[in-house]
C-alpha cells in the first residue's frame, strides 16, 4: 500500500496525549485500545492503559452507561498513571460518548472521531438522537469529526464488523505509529486464530490508516525512545498471576469475584503447565480454608479475592494467625461496603486488612503500587509468610487490576521457589510452638515429620499445641504472635522520599495512587513549591523512618482512595472527623497531626485533582 | 527418634493402640464420641498407619475434639470448615491418610455447603459424622438433625421442623461414592464401617448415630433395647452398588439401617483429575514463566 500522506497536514509534537476508544460491549474497542498501547510501547512511547468497563456483561446497545473500551495515556518517558482528561476519543456511537461527557472525562475541545452511520439510520428515533447529540457536542466546543467507519469497513471486507481494527489504523496514522509494528501486533493478538482472520484484520488496519492519511488534516508525534531492555506489558491482575507462578506456590484457591477473577482466569490457563493448581472452591470461606489446609500440609498457598470475599474469609484468616500457618491472601479492592462498585477502584479495605478478624490477629499487610509491584509483591509475600509463619495480605485494586504499564522483564530467580516441605524427623524434646523470646518466631512441624505429631488448634494453646485456658499461656502466645511483626519490621528499609527532604508539605500515599501523587508533586516542584512524597509498600508493620521523614516538613498529609470526612461539613470538627485509613494509622503511630484528602469516585485519582488539593493546602497556612 | 530409628521402624510396621492415644478424652461418660475414638484408634493400629503420615481434621463441637485425643497429626480448625481444610491437605499431600471428624451442627448446618461440595469433589478421605442430633458443647440447642419436637434451649416447646436426613442428602449428590451408617452402641458394626470407609478409594462418608447422655439421654434407648429396630444391611442382601435402593433405605429411619448403603470405587477423584504428574522443579517453573513472559514482552528491536 501507499503510506505517503495524501492530505496536507501539520504534524504536531506532543509531550503526551490521552486517547479513548469506546463502543458498545462486544464491538472490540478494548482490543483496539490495548493494541494501541502495545504498539506505542513497542515503539518506546510511555503508556498507561486503563479498561473502561460497563457494570453489565451486555448493557443495552447505545446506552449512556454502556461504554466499553480503553483509555490510553501516551507520553514521552515513563508514564506512571492514567493521567487527567481525555484529548481524543474514537466513539462507535454517540450514546456511549455522552456517558463519558457526563462523567467529565473529556478535556475542553477534545477531538471526537465519531461513527456517522447513525445519522442516516432507518430508525428515525436513532437518527434524531444522533443528530441532536452531535449538535450538542459541537456546541459544547468539541472538535467532532464524523467518520463513515462502518461503510469504509464494509468496502474492505464486505461486512460491517472489524471497526475496531479500522480505528486502530486511524490511530496509528494520527499518532505517527509504525504500521509494520501494528501489523505484527495484530498477528500476536490473533495468534491463536486462523491466518485468514489475521489477514482480514490487517486489511482493516491498513484501510483505517489509509483513510486517516487521506482525510484527516492533523497528525501528532510523541517522542519515542526504544527501551534498552525487554519490557513486559500486562495488567495488574496478570502480573499478580505471573507472580503466583514465579513465587514457588503451587496451589491457588479462589471463588469468582470481580475485579479479582481475571487473575485466576489467567492463572487457570497457565498454572498447570508448571505443576500448579487453581481450585475454584464452593465459596470464599472454603477457598481460604482449602489454602490453609494446603499450607498446613507444607505447600504454602494463596487465595485471591476482592472486598466481599475478603470479609467472608475473616474467621479463617484468624485461624491461620492463631495456628501460625503461612498464607497469602490477595485482595483486589473494589468499591464498598457490601456489593458496592464491583468494577470500580477504591482503597477502602486497609483497615479491615490490618484489623480484620476478631481478637488480636496480627498479620502482614502489603500494598502493590505499580503493575510491576503486583508481580514482585506475591513473591515477597510468600517468602514472608513462610519465614514468619504468618498471614500476608497483598492489597491491589481495580485500577491496577485493569491497567497496563510496561515494566522490565523479570529475571527468574530459583530462590523465589519455596523449599520442599521439611520431612525430617523432629529431634526429641522440641515443641511445635517453641516461641523465641526475642522474635516470637517458632518452627513449624509439617505432617509427615516423625516425632512432630501434634494437633494444631484455633483454641488458645501452649507450646505443645495443647489447648490451654491458663491466663499466663494465653497472654504469652498473643505476645509472641505480635512480636513477629516487630521482628519483620526490623528488616524493613525506610521508604524512599521523592523530592527534597525538607519543605512545606509531605504527601504520603499507598497503593495505586503512587504514579498520580508523584507526578502531581513533581509538577508542583516544577512551579517552585516545596512538596515531596513518600509511598508505603508495607502498611503492617509500618516501616521505620516515617516519623523522621515527616520532621523535615511543615505539614504532612495523605492522599487516598477511601472515605474521609470533609472538614467543611457543618457537623464535622476535630472531635468527630473520620480520617482516611492511612492518615489514621500514621496519626496513631507518629503522633503527628497528619491531614488527609480523599476521593471515592470509583475512578483512579487524577494528578490534576491532587495538584489542586495540594495548592489549596499550601494556600491555607492556618491548617495543620 | 532419629531418622535411622524411623527407617527401622518402617520395617517393623507394627503399632500398639498406645501409639495412637493422645490426651485423655474430656467427653462425658457414656458419650458416643468415646466409641468412635476407640474404633478409629483400632483402625490405625490394625492398618499400621504411621502416626506421622496420618491427619485427623475436625471443625468445632464435641466431635471435633477427637484429634486432640489422637497422637497423630491433627487439625482442629473452625466451625463447619473441616472439609475444605482436609481438601487442601489432600490436594497438597497424596501421601497422607486424611480423616475428618465432624458433628451434626458442624457438617449439616454451618458447614452444609462444604459437605455437599466435598461429596462432589470425591477427594480421598474418610469422613465420620458424629450425629448426636443436638449441639453439645454450646449446651443443648436443636441441630438440623434433631427430631421434630426435640426440646432444647432454643426450642423450649419442641423443634418445629422435620429433621434433615444426612443419608438422603448425601445420596442425592452427583459423584457420591461411599455412604454408610453405624450406631455407637454396636462397636463391631462401627469398626467395620470405619474400616470399609478407610479402604474406599475416594470420599467415604459414615454417619454415626451417637448418644448424648447429657442432653438427650434416652433418645436411643428404644433402639438399643429392641434389636429388631436395627436393620443390618450386610445380613439383608443389600446390593451396595444400587443407588436407587440405597436412597430408598436411606429414607427410612426405623428400623435404623446400619452398614454400607452405597459404594462405587470408580468415581474419579478430584485430586487425581487436578494434580499434575509433572515433577515441579525450578527448571519447570522457570521454563513456564519464561514462556508466559515471552507472550507479553516488548523487545528492544522490532522482533527478537
Amino acid at each position: 500500500m501507499n503510506d505517503t500522506p495524501l492530505a496536507v497536514k501539520t504534524v504536531t509534537d506532543l509531550k503526551e496525549h490521552v486517547v479513548e476508544v469506546i463502543s458498545d460491549s462486544g464491538e472490540g474497542a478494548q482490543r483496539c485500545g490495548q493494541s494501541l498501547g502495545s504498539i506505542a510501547a513497542r515503539m518506546g512511547i510511555g503508556t498507561w492503559t486503563v479498561e473502561i468497563i460497563p457494570a453489565e456483561i451486555r448493557p443495552p446497545a447505545r446506552s449512556v452507561a454502556g461504554a466499553s473500551g480503553n483509555r490510553v495515556r501516551l507520553g514521552a518517558g515513563r508514564i506512571t498513571n492514567g493521567g487527567d482528561l481525555t484529548h481524543l476519543v474514537v466513539a462507535f456511537n454517540e450514546q456511549v460518548l455522552l456517558g463519558r461527557v457526563r462523567d467529565g472525562e473529556l478535556a475542553p475541545g477534545c477531538t471526537i472521531l465519531l461513527e456517522d452511520l447513525w445519522r442516516s439510520h432507518a430508525d428515525p428515533a436513532i437518527a434524531r438522537a444522533y443528530a441532536e447529540s452531535h449538535g450538542k457536542l459541537v456546541q459544547a466546543g468539541y472538535r467532532v469529526i464524523e467518520i463513515p467507519m462502518a461503510r469504509e469497513c464494509a468496502a474492505i471486507v464486505k461486512a460491517e464488523r472489524g471497526k475496531n481494527m479500522f480505528a486502530l489504523g486511524m490511530l496509528c496514522s494520527i499518532y505517527s505509529l509504525e504500521l509494520a509494528l501494528a501489523r505484527e501486533q495484530i498477528a500476536l493478538a490473533f495468534g491463536k486464530k486462523a491466518q485468514s482472520i489475521i489477514d482480514t484484520n490487517v486489511k482493516l488496519l491498513d484501510g483505517g490508516y489509509r483513510w486517516a492519511q487521506a482525510n484527516l488534516d492533523f497528525k501528532y508525534r510523541i517522542p519515542a525512545e526504544r527501551p534498552s531492555e525487554p519490557q513486559i506489558v500486562v495488567n495488574g491482575n496478570t502480573a499478580l498471576a505471573l507472580g503466583v507462578l514465579a513465587s514457588g506456590m503451587e496451589i491457588c484457591a479462589m471463588y469468582p469475584i470481580t475485579p479479582a477473577t481475571s487473575a485466576s482466569h489467567y492463572l487457570s490457563d497457565v498454572f498447570e503447565k508448571v505443576g500448579g493448581i487453581v481450585h475454584q472452591a464452593e465459596d470464599e470461606i472454603a477457598a481460604c480454608a482449602f489454602a490453609i489446609g494446603a499450607s498446613y500440609a507444607g505447600k504454602c498457598a494463596v487465595t485471591i479475592t476482592s472486598g466481599p470475599g475478603y470479609s467472608l474469609k475473616q474467621e479463617a484468616i484468624g485461624l491461620a494467625v492463631m495456628s501460625e500457618i503461612p498464607l497469602v491472601v490477595i485482595n483486589v479492592q473494589r468499591g464498598g461496603p457490601s456489593t458496592g462498585q464491583p468494577t470500580k477502584a477504591e482503597q477502602g479495605d486497609l483497615m479491615s486488612a490490618i484489623f480484620g478478624s476478631h481478637g488480636d490477629a496480627p498479620k502482614v499487610v502489603m500494598a502493590a503500587s505499580t503493575i510491576e509491584d503486583c508481580f514482585y509483591s506475591v513473591i515477597t509475600a510468600r517468602r514472608i509468610a513462610e519465614t514468619f509463619n504468618m498471614v500476608v495480605v497483598v492489597l491491589t485494586d481495580a485500577n491496577l487490576a485493569t491497567s497496563q504499564q510496561p515494566f522490565p522483564r523479570p529475571q527468574f530467580d530459583p530462590a523465589w521457589m519455596a523449599p520442599p516441605a521439611d520431612q525430617s524427623a523432629v529431634p526429641e524434646g522440641l515443641e511445635p510452638y517453641d516461641w523465641d523470646a526475642a522474635t516470637g518466631l517458632a518452627r513449624r512441624f509439617i505432617p509427615g515429620q516423625p516425632n512432630g505429631m501434634h494437633t494444631v488448634t484455633g483454641l488458645a494453646h501452649d507450646r505443645a499445641s495443647q489447648v490451654a485456658y491458663d491466663p499466663q499461656i494465653n497472654e504469652e502466645s498473643i505476645h509472641f504472635r505480635s512480636l513477629k511483626l516487630a521482628a519483620l519490621q526490623r528488616t524493613l528499609l525506610a521508604p524512599p522520599l521523592v523530592g527534597p527532604p525538607e519543605g512545606e508539605l509531605l504527601v504520603i500515599g499507598w497503593g495505586s495512587t503512587k504514579g498520580a501523587i508523584e507526578e502531581a508533586a513533581a509538577s508542583l516542584r516544577g512551579e517552585g513549591r516545596k512538596v515531596s512524597s513518600m509511598h508505603l509498600r508495607f502498611l503492617q508493620p509500618l516501616p521505620p523512618g516515617i516519623k523522621q521523614a515527616m520532621q523535615g516538613f511543615k505539614r504532612v498529609m495523605t492522599i487516598e482512595g477511601n472515605w474521609s470526612d470533609r472538614p467543611e461539613d457543618q457537623l464535622i470538627d476535630e472531635s468527630n472527623r473520620r480520617y482516611s485509613a492511612l492518615a489514621m494509622l500514621l496519626r496513631a503511630r507518629t503522633l503527628v497531626d497528619v491531614d488527609c484528602w480523599s476521593e471515592v469516585r470509583g475512578q483512579p485519582i487524577k494528578p490534576a485533582a491532587i495538584r489542586e488539593v495540594i495548592r489549596r493546602k499550601l494556600a491555607c497556612p492556618t491548617q495543620p | 527418634m532419629t531418622d535411622t530409628a524411623c527407617l527401622l521402624r518402617l520395617y517393623e510396621e507394627k503399632y500398639e493402640l498406645e501409639d495412637y492415644q493422645g490426651g485423655v478424652p474430656r467427653w462425658c461418660s457414656g458419650c458416643g464420641d468415646n466409641a468412635i475414638l476407640a474404633a478409629v484408634q483400632r483402625l490405625c493400629r490394625d492398618e499400621a498407619l504411621r502416626p506421622e503420615k496420618t491427619v485427623f481434621v475436625s471443625g468445632i463441637g464435641c466431635s471435633s475434639r477427637l484429634p486432640h485425643y489422637m497422637s497423630t497429626y491433627g487439625f482442629h480448625g473452625i466451625h463447619g470448615r473441616a472439609l475444605p481444610v482436609a481438601e487442601g491437605i489432600r490436594m497438597a499431600r497424596p501421601d497422607l491418610h486424611v480423616f475428618v471428624n465432624t458433628g451434626d451442627g458442624d457438617c449439616c448446618s454451618i458447614g452444609a455447603a462444604h459437605w455437599i461440595h466435598a461429596l462432589r469433589y470425591n477427594m480421598h478421605m474418610s469422613v465420620f459424622l458424629h450425629d448426636n442430633q443436638i449441639y453439645g458443647l454450646t449446651k443443648k440447642q436443636a441441630s438440623p438433625t434433631s427430631p421434630q419436637g426435640t426440646r432444647s434451649n432454643t426450642t423450649p416447646r419442641g423443634a418445629w421442623l422435620q429433621p434433615l436426613n444426612p443419608l438422603s442428602v448425601t445420596l442425592g449428590v452427583q459423584n457420591v461414592s461411599f455412604v454408610a451408617q453405624a450406631v455407637d452402641w454396636m462397636p463391631d458394626v462401627l469398626y467395620d464401617m470405619v474400616r470399609a470407609a478407610f479402604h474406599h478409594p475416594g470420599f467415604s462418608f459414615v454417619r454415626i448415630i451417637q448418644r448424648c447422655p447429657e442432653w438427650l439421654p434416652d433418645q436411643w434407648e428404644p433402639f438399643i433395647k429392641d434389636p429388631k429396630r436395627i436393620l443390618r444391611l450386610d445380613q439383608n442382601g443389600h446390593d451396595a452398588s444400587n443407588i436407587d435402593r440405597a436412597r430408598e433405605i436411606a429414607s427410612r429411619s426405623d428400623p435404623i439401617p446400619v452398614g454400607i448403603l452405597y459404594r462405587n470405587a470408580d468415581v474419579p477423584r478430584y485430586e487425581d483429575l487436578r494434580r499434575s504428574p509433572k515433577l515441579r522443579t525450578p527448571q519447570l517453573v522457570r521454563a513456564g514463566l519464561e514462556a508466559e513472559l515471552d507472550k507479553f514482552t516488548v523487545w528492544p528491536e522490532h522482533a527478537r
